[in-house]
């Protein structure tokens, strides 16, 4: 029989404590007003915070200008990929591929074939679940130079399991040869994008689209492919993080100031492969917990890469965390509902690191 | 040069290209005691219509741009490929030998990385079709004249990729989109349509918006006349050619073997066999 994830309306109240009830106030608590559930194309960006429109579509048609073997193909998702823009820029070089996920994939490689590059954009839940046999057999065993750049990365949408792809870096790291970046902000799409385009070879990349957060332009940083970068030093704590989850780090460690609690962030956008050696140069650094911070489940994504590279070194730092998305389909809702419920908000991550220590 | 040969006066017919074809598989199955044979001699003579009437390319140069792609999306059908990769002369005679042992260049299933002329890695069944798709999307962006010829088999008729591939084609107008099926009737599990049921063919890719023909996949001369009008028709669809073969032509006693997806042939049986096609040679 199926599981019913929520009882009908006027059902029993959960009782208090009972863990994803809404309706599970306290008695004498007034209601909240809940919020309702964030359209597919929903900001992250916290009221009030400075955004960048369609980074990466803005980024691919400066890359393309001088390069005219660069195309774009989607799968009936060119607007809510960014790619539009690209589209508008070059018609003749975008390619709609229709809903046809497997066929798109395979349609690239066959592209990069010719030596075209083409960007290929769709949901990361349709890449990762629907066409990876494709994307393995069809692009990267072959080396093709593809570049696959997916929307709605672990949960970035409150639409429920069929478009949350929290799995997807667990699926594509088994993968050999596949080049693995997840941007955190505006300024590291349109620097990752020349990068990737650069790139000889298949690339994965995790795409924040519409009005994009912008936050790493007031830190030293740049994007370098497979290098990871120190935005923030401090001595409690380091976090490793890929992704916006590296924007909710440094809106943690900002928090944690409060209480003298001091935090170091290493950003570490290109997961496979991973900057190893800026990795454990950092965790060596003794007295330190590392936490490790993803948009992504807490299997086999930057978590767990992490901790390979760190006992397969010897090194135990002080401690080891990691905040992540639980193993679980995640529930529909308001995305600040959600990164609240599920603890990868900037106040979620600074109570639980704080708890931590 | 190369892609001249078959119109010189001397030139061996189809018959015996595809005579030879069936020989150097069997000696790569008897090197091997194993390999998709029943498949190969069952495929040679669309492989020696292809390789030696339709296909332009440069033995000498299997990635010469000017040559027409030939995707072999049944990676299991490497054999036959390389069959026709040795009497094309993309591929050394003497590597005949090395056929499935290590370190060779002709591995047991189709690989783009292995070997000259090979230009994908087939195997997971229903691939070739979507990127052939590619490829005449890419040839076109180029202005190329070439074509891109899909050998794929009755049982990736099965795969959704092909159906999605198959609309794709059709939506772009790809006129220089071969598509040939090798129907023999016979999968992993049993006979095809009783493992899922795929006619009426020529009226599904009809309807799709492909120019179907079909044809006896063993019959040369037949053929070639549909290679021709795949080839000549002016209208921008892709092409399909449907071929039905039976399984190890060319060597009876193979040929009345009870059928398998997987012909079993002993030791001592793949000198009969080279025997066998021997005798029934069309000089």
């Amino acid at each position: 029989m199926k599981r019913m994830k929520r009882p009908p309306p006027g059902a029993q109240a959960p009782t208090p404590g009972e863990q994803g009830g809404e309706g599970g106030q306290l008695p004498g608590q007034t209601p909240k007003k809940r919020l309702t559930t964030s359209a597919m194309i929903a900001s992250l960006a916290s009221e009030g915070q400075r955004t960048k429109p369609a980074p990466f579509g803005h980024a691919l048609v400066e890359a393309a200008k001088n390069r005219p073997e660069i195309v774009g193909m989607t799968a009936d998702l060119g607007k809510y990929t960014d790619l539009h823009i690209f589209g508008r820029a070059f018609p003749d070089r975008h390619y709609q591929m229709g809903m046809a996920e497997q066929n798109l994939m395979l349609a690239a490689g066959g592209m990069a074939h010719e030596g075209f590059v083409p960007f290929v954009t769709t949901y990361a839940v349709f890449a990762s679940r629907r066409t990876y046999d494709f994307i393995s057999q069809g692009i990267v065993e072959e080396g093709l130079n593809v570049k696959i750049c997916c929307a709605l990365p672990g949960l970035t949408t409150g639409y429920g399991p069929s478009h949350q792809a929290t799995e997807d870096v667990a699926i594509f790291r088994g993968m050999p040869d596949l080049t693995i970046v997840d941007p955190c902000d505006a300024l590291d799409i349109e620097q990752a994008t020349p990068a990737i385009a650069a790139h000889d070879g298949p690339v994965y990349m995790r795409l924040l689209r519409g009005n994009v957060p912008l936050v790493l332009d007031e830190y030293d940083y740049r994007f370098e492919l497979g290098k990871a970068k120190l935005v923030r030093d401090g001595m409690d704590a380091l976090v490793i993080s890929s992704g916006f989850m590296t924007m909710r780090a440094l809106e943690a460690a900002k928090l944690l100031e409060a209480d003298r609690v001091s935090l170091a962030v290493l950003h570490s956008p290109t997961i496979k492969p991973l900057d190893e050696e800026a990795i454990l140069r950092e965790a060596r650094r003794a007295g330190r917990m590392v936490v490790v911070a993803e948009n992504h489940s807490v299997i086999g994504g930057l978590g767990e890469a992490v901790a390979g590279t760190l006992l397969r070194a010897g090194v135990a730092p002080a401690a080891f965390r990691q905040v992540a998305l639980p193993d679980e389909f995640l529930d529909a809702g308001a995305l600040p509902t959600l990164h609240d419920r599920y603890g990868i908000s900037a106040e979620a991550m600074a109570r639980s690191i704080k708890s931590w220590l | 040069m190369g892609e001249r040969t078959t119109t010189l006066a001397n030139a061996p017919s189809l018959e015996e290209r595809a005579w030879r074809i069936r020989r150097n598989a069997l000696r790569m199955g008897e090197v091997q005691g194993q390999g998709y044979i029943a498949q190969a001699l069952g495929v040679a003579d669309v492989l020696a219509v292809s390789y030696f009437h339709a296909l332009r390319y440069r033995p000498e140069d299997p990635e010469w741009e000017g040559r027409d792609r030939f995707l072999l999306s049944i990676g299991h059908y490497a054999i036959a490929l390389y069959a026709a990769l040795i009497e094309a002369g993309i591929v050394p005679a003497d590597e005949l030998e090395t056929y499935g042992s290590d370190d060779s260049r002709l591995p047991m299933s189709a690989m783009a990385a292995y070997t000259p002329g090979m230009e994908i890695s087939g195997g997971s069944l229903g691939i070739g079709l979507g990127i052939a798709v590619g490829m005449c999307l890419g040839l076109k962006r180029k202005g190329s004249d070439r074509f891109v010829y899909n050998l794929m088999s009755d049982g990736e008729l099965g795969e959704g990729p092909t159906w999605e591939a198959a609309a794709s084609a059709a939506h772009w107008k790809l006129g220089n989109l071969i598509c040939l099926v090798d129907v023999n009737r016979m999968q992993a599990d049993g006979p095809s349509p009783d493992v899922l049921n795929f006619e009426p063919l020529p009226a599904k890719w009809e309807a799709f918006g492909w120019y179907a023909q079909r044809v006896d996949g063993n019959d040369i001369g037949a053929l070639v006349k549909a290679f021709d009008a795949a080839r000549a028709l002016e209208e921008p669809k892709p092409r399909i050619i449907i071929c039905d073969t039976r399984m190890a032509k060319g060597v009876p006693f193979l040929e009345a073997r009870e059928k398998s997806h997987f012909i079993r042939v002993e030791q001592h049986e793949w000198a009969q066999a080279l025997e066998a096609l021997d005798a029934g040679r069309q000089a």
